[in-house]
């Protein structure tokens, strides 16, 4: 308790808004972050998580709200100024360039150049194997186009970018979707090494169990609006179960605007 | 767990495929030739034998082929541009269009502005409309671009607008009327006896070639030995690199032994130019001046394409364009620069044929637009986007051009061309798109 009022939250979501013609896709939802934190994002599909974290990540722009980093106003309108401040992101949709391959995706925007000015393409596929190696040993693919990678590899792809340029702030939206047990249990030890780093890490998913153990707090946002945060250690999986459904607020919560009124 | 059977599945049908694999595969894997563009070559290699042997031998004649190097370069050097287009989901119907107003702003320039400042013949005249014909180039380009990426109009429909609007203003610059002729330097850019390098420079422009071949094969190589990547065997490698240096020398030759004609000859010996019997002298026409510009063009785009940032960019766009927002690339810009590119070189083009033609005319460029993109999709620009390579549109550029001359030699009547023309495009795609499939 007193590390947290100590220090200063990395990132703090106010009365974030946004709505797609009508939809209140997020509704006056705010959330924070701080530094060697995992906090995991849950709801049920459609329940505004991912648009809210684009939002953080600069891919939307938001109607209402501020977005504070390191307690200071941060101006965030496209995904440059999101990697300006350190914010990576691995989206839903994994976003790869599906004609290129491994080592262009991993660059991609902040390609290694040789002196002349051209892109370093053996630098770039060395540096590749390297990460690659930590996150998925067996792959070998390096020459192919990524749209000829499994599910698995693709996300391998794509956690491998995030966590290539020194993140300061880490996106996960449902990152372990389509890999197998194994590559999972090799991401939470990622995100327990990452973690150990002093990153914050926004883990999330529609599935419980994905992030419960991994989470030191949990974020449950329903019908856009988030419905409370909660330490894990305050809180059971039921009870997280009855935020993610009902939109029940349990005692070891704060209720957040989506909480149920009883 | 997922992961783990994919890499095994991927395993046992590469050793699988390993075993059944002939002889020209295994050539194949090791050399790491493209197979499409094999077969672009391939069908290329045909046409010609073909039209040889129903034009009566008069198709592969170092004259007929020297003029078809020749023919090709306009088309040949918008088709670079149109790669990157095409790639980024894009199309350009306007690059004719804009080739006939560019070509005329450059021939009113020297013909008709500059005289009155410089005088004629002044060795700065080619290089000042050339200037102005560029900048015009990129600006209507620019336009282009600016309408398509930040205001969000589909390029085909823009570029439709700038087919019909530089026609237009291709006319209004001299109401319709030819101008003619043009600077005497800037005809060099069209090629013939003058317009050609001559056969010493020929020969010393192959070897250049050659040496840059080899340099870049093993340099290559170096590079990969020093990351300690998997390297291509050493004969492969050295038969590319041969093969290579065979085909340059060999275009090299071909075009040196294509001969002045006679008249020309003569009028040099009348004018004290050359001395002896005009039939008893041969002088080369060597590589022509366009094809050498055409050639220098394919190579900055190649570079632009694939050593870039910008080319990285232009191919990660066209693949998903969303993912390249996302990773923070100004794709808005990625793209006016494309049409910005485009915009020069149909300048480039427009200087070609304006001075092959030594004149400008209203019609210049008519349905080039159509010559080009066919060229890039022969040539296995993929329309979906994502896919395409310079030297293939080149490729097909000269596919598209071998059609139509070959057509002429024969005699055929032009309706009938376009119906040639147009089948076999239609064909092309289709086999590439089958070929496409075959390949997942
Ligand atoms: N670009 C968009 N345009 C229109 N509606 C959208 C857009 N993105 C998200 N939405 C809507 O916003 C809501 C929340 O979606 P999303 O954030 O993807 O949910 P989650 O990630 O929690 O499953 C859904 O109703 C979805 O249809
Ligand atoms: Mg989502």
């Amino acid at each position: 308790m007193s590390l947290e009022t100590a220090t200063q939250p990395l990132v703090e979501m106010r009365n974030m808004s946004i709505s797609f013609g009508g939809i209140h896709a997020v509704d006056d939802a705010s959330v924070d972050l701080n530094p060697g934190e995992v906090v995991g994002l849950l709801g049920h599909n459609g329940a505004g998580k991912s648009t809210l974290i684009k939002i953080l990540s600069g891919a939307y722009q938001r109607d209402n709200g501020e977005i504070h980093i390191d307690g200071e106003l941060a101006t965030i309108n496209n995904p440059r100024d999101a990697k300006g401040y350190g914010i990576e992101t691995i989206y839903q949709t994994l976003a790869l360039a599906d004609n290129v391959d491994t080592a262009a995706n991993l660059y991609l925007g902040r390609e290694l150049l040789t002196p002349w000015g051209t892109l370093d393409d053996v630098a770039m596929e060395a540096k590749a194997r390297e990460v690659m190696g930590r996150l998925n040993p067996r792959f070998q693919r390096f020459k192919d186009p990524v749209k000829a990678l499994s599910g698995g590899q693709r996300q391998s792809v794509a956690i491998a970018r995030a966590i290539l340029f020194n993140a300061r702030i880490l996106i996960m939206d449902e990152p372990t979707a389509a890999l197998g047990p194994e590559e999972t249990a090799q991401v939470s030890e990622l995100i327990l090494q990452l973690k150990s780093e002093g990153i914050g890490i926004f883990l999330i998913s529609h599935d419980i169990h994905d992030v419960f153990d991994l989470a030191d707090r949990v974020a449950v946002m329903k019908n856009g609006q988030v419905v409370g945060t909660a330490r894990t250690q305050d809180v059971d999986k039921d009870e997280v179960l009855g935020m993610i459904i009902l939109g029940k607020c349990p005692p070891g919560a704060t209720p957040g605007p989506g909480a149920l009124s009883s | 767990m997922t992961d783990h059977t994919d890499s095994q599945t991927t395993q046992t049908t590469d050793t699988a495929r390993q075993s059944e694999l002939s002889v020209v595969g295994r050539f194949i894997k090791a050399t790491e030739l493209d197979t499409r563009m094999l077969g672009m070559i391939g069908a290329l290699l045909l046409i010609w034998i073909l039209f040889d042997i129903f034009s009566g031998g008069l198709f592969l004649t170092p004259r007929n082929l020297w003029n078809l190097s020749v023919q090709t370069a306009s088309v040949a050097v918008m088709a670079t541009g149109m790669v990157l287009i095409i790639v980024t989901r894009n199309i350009d119907l306007s690059v004719g269009s804009v080739l006939g107003f560019v070509g005329m702003i450059m021939a009113v320039t020297q013909a008709e502005i500059l005289p009155t400042y410089i005088g004629f013949d002044n060795p700065f005249t080619w290089i000042i409309a050339l200037a102005v014909g560029i900048a015009v180039g990129a600006a209507i380009g620019a336009l282009h671009g600016y309408v398509i990426a930040y205001m969000g109009v589909p390029a085909f429909i823009v570029t439709l607008g700038g087919l019909l609007v530089w026609r237009g203003a291709a006319w209004w610059v001299t109401s319709g009327r030819t101008v003619a002729p043009m600077d005497s330097n800037f005809r060099l850019m069209g090629g013939g006896p003058a317009g050609s390098i001559g056969e010493i420079a020929s020969w010393i422009v192959g070897l250049i070639a050659c040496a840059a071949i080899v340099a870049m094969i093993v340099s290559g190589r170096r590079q990969r030995k020093r990351f300690q990547f998997p390297l291509r065997p050493v004969w492969a490698e050295t038969f590319l690199g041969a093969l290579g240096c065979f085909l340059v020398l060999g275009a090299v030759y071909i075009a040196n032994i294509y001969y002045w004609p006679i008249g020309i000859v003569r009028r040099h010996i009348q004018a004290g130019l050359l001395e002896g019997e005009a039939t008893t002298i041969f002088i080369g026409h060597g590589v022509a001046i366009p094809v050498l510009v055409a050639i220098c063009v394919g190579i900055v785009m190649t570079f632009l394409a694939t050593r870039t940032r910008f080319g990285r960019y232009v191919f990660a766009l066209g693949g998903n364009p969303e993912a390249t927002d996302l990773a923070g690339i100004n794709t808005r810009w990625v793209t006016m620069k494309i049409f910005i590119i485009m915009g020069v070189l149909c300048a480039i083009a427009a200087a070609i044929s304006t001075a092959r033609l030594n004149a400008a005319t209203n019609a210049q460029g008519t349905l080039d637009e159509l010559l080009t993109i066919a060229a890039a999709v022969i040539g296995g620009t993929s329309l979906a986007g994502g896919v395409g390579t310079i030297a293939g549109a080149m490729i097909g550029a000269l596919v598209m051009q071998s059609l139509q001359s070959g057509m002429v030699l024969m005699g055929l009547d032009t309706p009938l061309q376009n119906i040639v023309v147009g089948v076999v495009l239609v064909i092309a795609v289709w086999l590439d798109s089958l070929y496409r499939r075959a390949q997942h």
